[in-house]
């Protein structure tokens, strides 16, 4: 039996809806309290990467004489830190490992831990049963405890902080992957692509993934903030970041004492973190109402 | 060789007008019961029960019932998109898995057509996307799967410059109904299923769909089996008649002539319990009797005997088979099977309870 | 009934797991684990007899199912630094550690609560934005920062209350009464900002979404009283409030060592964090499983508490 086709010679003009993407970021583009942090963000970022050219001073230059110096010191705009550094160009430029601090752990964790939730979600049977319970142990530790333990036992430094982070991060990332991979792998359009003859692999690929990824990627941005706390927080008890590099978290460990006497200046890197932390979550907060259309 | 020829060859056929298209011998489904606690194992829900029919080439083949009648899961095994734990599927002639044809050359040549018309569209898929997805499957190149997607939904009246780069929630329901017909004909397959296809769209919807369907089954030379709990429908589409009840097959035969004459006592009251338009046809007493029952425990004997209005003391412990005593309308019922020990005899024209016209 | 059975025995393993997982961790350590122990010009004899003394020489299996036999028996062996049973030390620490977090989470509930129910009630209006505002502040807040402020504003600058410390008893001495409790105002309120922010996000969801439904409106139209429905909000929203509430508890008991680090108070993060810098490991290992084993078996509680309450959640 033939059916003629008509295939023209020249495909004609088709009406394209914007995509989900396209949707979601335009009204991303009208939160304003959203971009106001994206802004903050931006500014944040632009400071860290560039700050070798911004800093006024040498964020390493020790001097006995000019330790805590205050607020609004001539040549020392934010005062000075317990060693007689400059404040202000060490919050500059540790505006780089507190960034990366933060932001490196989730995105391992976003890949590691949706390929192993998607897998299980998809497969199902053993396979599932397998990879969440290892993920129950883990989860069985509130986040803070598990990163000091894998922390405190590995050691201080940048790469074991990392480590531990990922590994905290992980099972959160895992559980949302699964849970949405196995309701969208229980809708109709999944059974539709079975029933035209495609393989698993392709229909993970052309059905599951574009389904799935945007909510497991909602839950990871709210994660950052968490995790750019949870960084310094390992720096502040002398297990992430070691001296004389400059991190807030670290700033804030080493003036702690200094807030008798100039406690503004000791205040200073806590406020950034602050800051940083505050921006990314309204930030996720209105990436999640975008995406809160029509399914 | 263009595409179109290659399909031809590949999904041309084999056994002759007189090979039925689908023969399907017992097929059996059940699903385990997930139980809380090991000394609880060992429930099962028997959802298709031995189940043996075949399809004729070139027909549209009814199957009725009620919920948890097993229709569902008896499309589902069609489709083999669940494998049943006994019995076996022949395509014209060929053993469906089998060397001879595989999997995918027989997906390629059955679709099927689900109740949901949302839910079974990607979201996230442009509507031609979504056609042209399974056509790409099978090898088909983009530009071609593309160019058919339009031309499809062309065909199914929905013009491709305004609804091909549409997205499914941008779409109504019985829009929605005739891109998923659009995508089951992608492959130009020999036969369709259509699960409860239009028994969620508005009537008004739901006749210009039927009316589609017809169309395209005398353009493409397709077969169907049409699946729905409507009787009405059932009437209008459908040449042949399958009734299935909890799991099993009880009767089938020829649409007019069931109607007209129903058998087996619950396909009498089945259609008897169809609302008459004839205010001088009314039914004082309910047809059916009871509640539809439990799939995890079915009653002894003949499933059906609990609210059989003919039961007798046998019933209840022999179950009947599916035979053929009426020359082409195979029956479930100790009435009609031969030394089935019922006192009674399935009358050769039955006098139907009520008029249902 | 039957899901709670399933799911305390369901328990078992997640806490074999649990203890695999701090057994291990003094393994994954780079480094000497005698390094504490052993002065650095040790012999080789003394170190054959250390070694063989704390069983560092048998297989680990073995070793974790030994220490695990003992942890059954109260028996978490002894810290390196002060030669004392680490059961006893962080058994003390550990009722610090939750006087500090209970009253923490019964501030945060508190006020989380009046937040969330003013943001649910009035969805949508300034007193809204502002709860959801204070909200997102607390969940953003890092605690330790908070705690060091707080600090610089009660107790250098005004001078009301204590910086550091839990009393003029040390750790040992505890008595509710205004000399002791001035020390607990500042780490607890720190504490308190994390539960509030949360508490206040979940309790909003839960408001505006029980008002939403059709069935209130029903009631209203019907004449029910303002008070009379927001009985009605309340008792559906209790268990889930209470269940986060003690979930939150269990994350400030393992999550307690910031703060704890901050202000000085002898409870279990503060030992947590002298054990990782002395490497003791009997006493990290300890205090590592206790919180988590302790984490678990609230968890349970709490989900238990939570099927009583809720006839939905009946998972039959």
């Amino acid at each position: 039996m033939e059916m003629t086709l008509t295939k023209p010679a020249a495909l004609p003009v088709v009406q394209r809806s914007p995509g989900y993407w396209t949707t979601v970021g335009r009204r991303l583009l009208r939160n304003k309290l959203a971009m106001l942090a994206a802004l903050i963000l931006l500014a944040l970022v632009l400071m860290a990467i560039f700050a070798p050219v911004l800093m006024p001073a040498d964020p390493y230059a020790a001097s006995i004489l000019k330790r805590l110096k205050p607020v609004g010191t001539e040549h020392y705009l934010l005062g000075t830190d317990e060693l007689g550094r400059d404040m202000l160009s060490r919050l500059m430029l540790g505006a780089r490992l507190s960034l990366f601090m933060g932001i490196t752990p989730v995105l391992i964790a976003f890949a590691v831990g949706s390929a192993l939730g998607i897998v299980a979600g998809y497969a199902g049977g053993w396979t599932n049963t397998v990879i969440m319970r290892l993920v129950d142990i883990l989860y069985a530790f509130p986040s803070v405890l598990l990163a000091i333990a894998l922390s405190g036992t590995l050691g201080a430094g940048v790469g074991n902080a990392l480590l531990s982070l990922t590994i905290v991060f992980v099972p959160q990332i895992v559980r949302v992957a699964e849970s949405v991979t196995t309701q969208v792998r229980n809708r109709e359009f999944v059974d539709a692509a079975r029933a035209s003859g495609a393989s698993s692999l392709t229909i993970v690929r052309a059905h599951v993934l574009n389904n799935v990824l945007g909510p497991i990627f909602v839950y990871a941005t709210s994660l950052i903030s968490v995790s750019m706390i949870l960084a310094s927080g390992l720096s502040f008890l002398g297990l992430g970041v070691k001296p004389p590099e400059p991190e807030w978290g670290l700033m804030l460990n080493t003036l702690r004492t200094a807030i008798y006497t100039q406690p503004w200046v000791a205040a200073l890197p806590g406020a950034m973190i602050f800051l940083t932390s505050i921006s990314f979550n309204l930030l996720a907060d209105g990436i999640r109402s975008a995406m809160e259309i029509k399914d | 060789m263009t595409d179109a020829m290659t399909d031809t060859l590949l999904n041309a056929d084999v056994g002759g007008p007189a090979q039925p298209l689908v023969i399907a011998r017992d097929l059996i489904k059940h699903f385990p019961l997930k139980s809380k606690l090991p000394w609880q194992r060992g429930g099962e829900v028997r959802a298709v029960d031995g189940v043996s029919f075949e399809v004729r080439k070139g027909e549209t083949l009814g199957v009725v019932g009620e919920s948890g009648c097993g229709k569902s899961t008896t499309a589902r095994l069609l489709m083999q998109l669940i494998e049943q734990n006994r019995g076996e599927l022949i395509f014209d002639a060929l053993g469906v898995g089998s060397a001879q044809l595989p999997m995918k050359r027989y997906r390629s040549q059955v679709q099927m057509v689900f109740q949901d018309s949302y839910s079974s569209l990607n979201p996230r898929l442009t509507i031609e996307e979504s056609i042209a997805f399974t056509a790409r499957v099978h090898g088909i190149s983009a530009s071609e799967a593309t160019a058919r997607a339009r031309a499809l939904l062309d065909r199914v009246g929905l013009e491709p410059t305004r609804f091909a780069g549409r997205y499914p929630h941008e779409l109504s329901g019985g829009q929605r109904q005739r891109v998923n017909i659009a995508r089951a004909l992608v492959l130009r397959p020999r036969l369709v299923i259509l699960d409860e296809a239009v028994s969620a769209l508005d009537k008004s919807v739901e006749a210009q769909v039927l009316n589609l369907l017809l169309d395209l089954k005398a353009e493409f030379d397709l077969t169907y089996v049409f699946i729905s709990h409507d009787l009405n429908v059932i009437r209008y589409l459908c040449d042949r008649v399958m009734v299935m009840y909890l799991g099993k097959v009880v009767e089938v035969g020829d649409t007019e002539t069931l109607y007209a004459n129903p058998s087996h006592p619950y396909t009498r009251a089945l259609l008897a319990s169809m609302p008459a338009m004839d205010p001088d046809h009314r039914t004082l007493v309910a047809p059916l009797a009871g509640d539809p029952p439990n799939p995890i425990n079915p009653p002894s004997g003949c499933s059906f005997h609990p609210r059989c209005a003919m039961a007798e003391d046998v019933c209840s412990r022999r179950a009947p088979v599916l035979s053929d005593a009426l020359a082409g309308h195979p029956v479930a019922c100790l009435m009609a099977n031969a030394g089935g020990g019922h006192s009674r005899q399935m009358p050769a024209a039955a006098s139907p309870l009520a008029a249902t016209i | 009934m039957f899901y709670l059975l399933r799911r305390f025995i369901y328990a078992i393993p997640i806490l074999l797991g649990v203890a695999l997982l701090c057994f291990s961790l003094v393994h994954i350590a780079p480094g000497d684990p005698l390094v504490s122990v052993l002065p650095p010009d040790a012999s080789e004899d003394l170190r054959r007899q250390l070694t063989a003394l704390y069983g560092f020489d048998k297989p680990f299996l073995e070793q974790f199912l030994h220490w695990l036999t003992r942890a059954l028996h109260g028996d978490l062996g002894t810290s390196i630094a002060t030669n004392r049973p680490v059961m006893s030390e962080v058994m003390t620490a550990v009722i610090n550690s939750v006087r500090l977090a209970a009253v923490a989470t019964l501030i945060g509930f508190t006020f989380g609560c009046l937040f969330g129910f003013v943001a649910g009630y009035f969805r949508d209006s300034a007193a809204d934005r502002t709860a959801s505002f204070l909200s997102v502040f607390g969940v953003s807040m890092p605690h330790y920062w908070l705690g060091m402020v707080l600090v610089i504003v009660f107790s250098v600058f005004l001078g009301w209350l204590p910086a550091t410390g839990a009393g003029p008893g040390g750790s040992g001495d505890w008595a509710w009464d205004w000399e002791h409790i001035q020390y607990m105002v500042l780490p607890a309120v720190t504490m308190s900002v994390i539960p509030m922010g949360i508490v206040a996000r979940t309790i909003r969801a839960l408001v505006a979404e029980i008002l939403s439904n059709e069935f209130i409106v029903g009631l209203k139209a019907r004449g029910l009283s303002e008070l009379a429905v927001f009985r009605h909000v309340l008792k559906n929203v209790a268990p889930t409030a209470l269940s986060v509430m003690g979930l939150q508890l269990g994350y400030l008991l393992g999550g307690s060592i910031l703060i704890e680090t901050v202000f000085s108070w002898p409870g279990t993060g503060f030992l947590l964090n002298s054990a990782i810098f002395q490497r003791d490991f009997p006493l990290l290992q300890g205090t590592i499983l206790v919180l988590a084993v302790f984490f678990v078996l609230l968890n349970l509680l709490v989900d238990a508490l939570q099927t009583l309450f809720d006839p939905r959640i009946q998972r039959n």
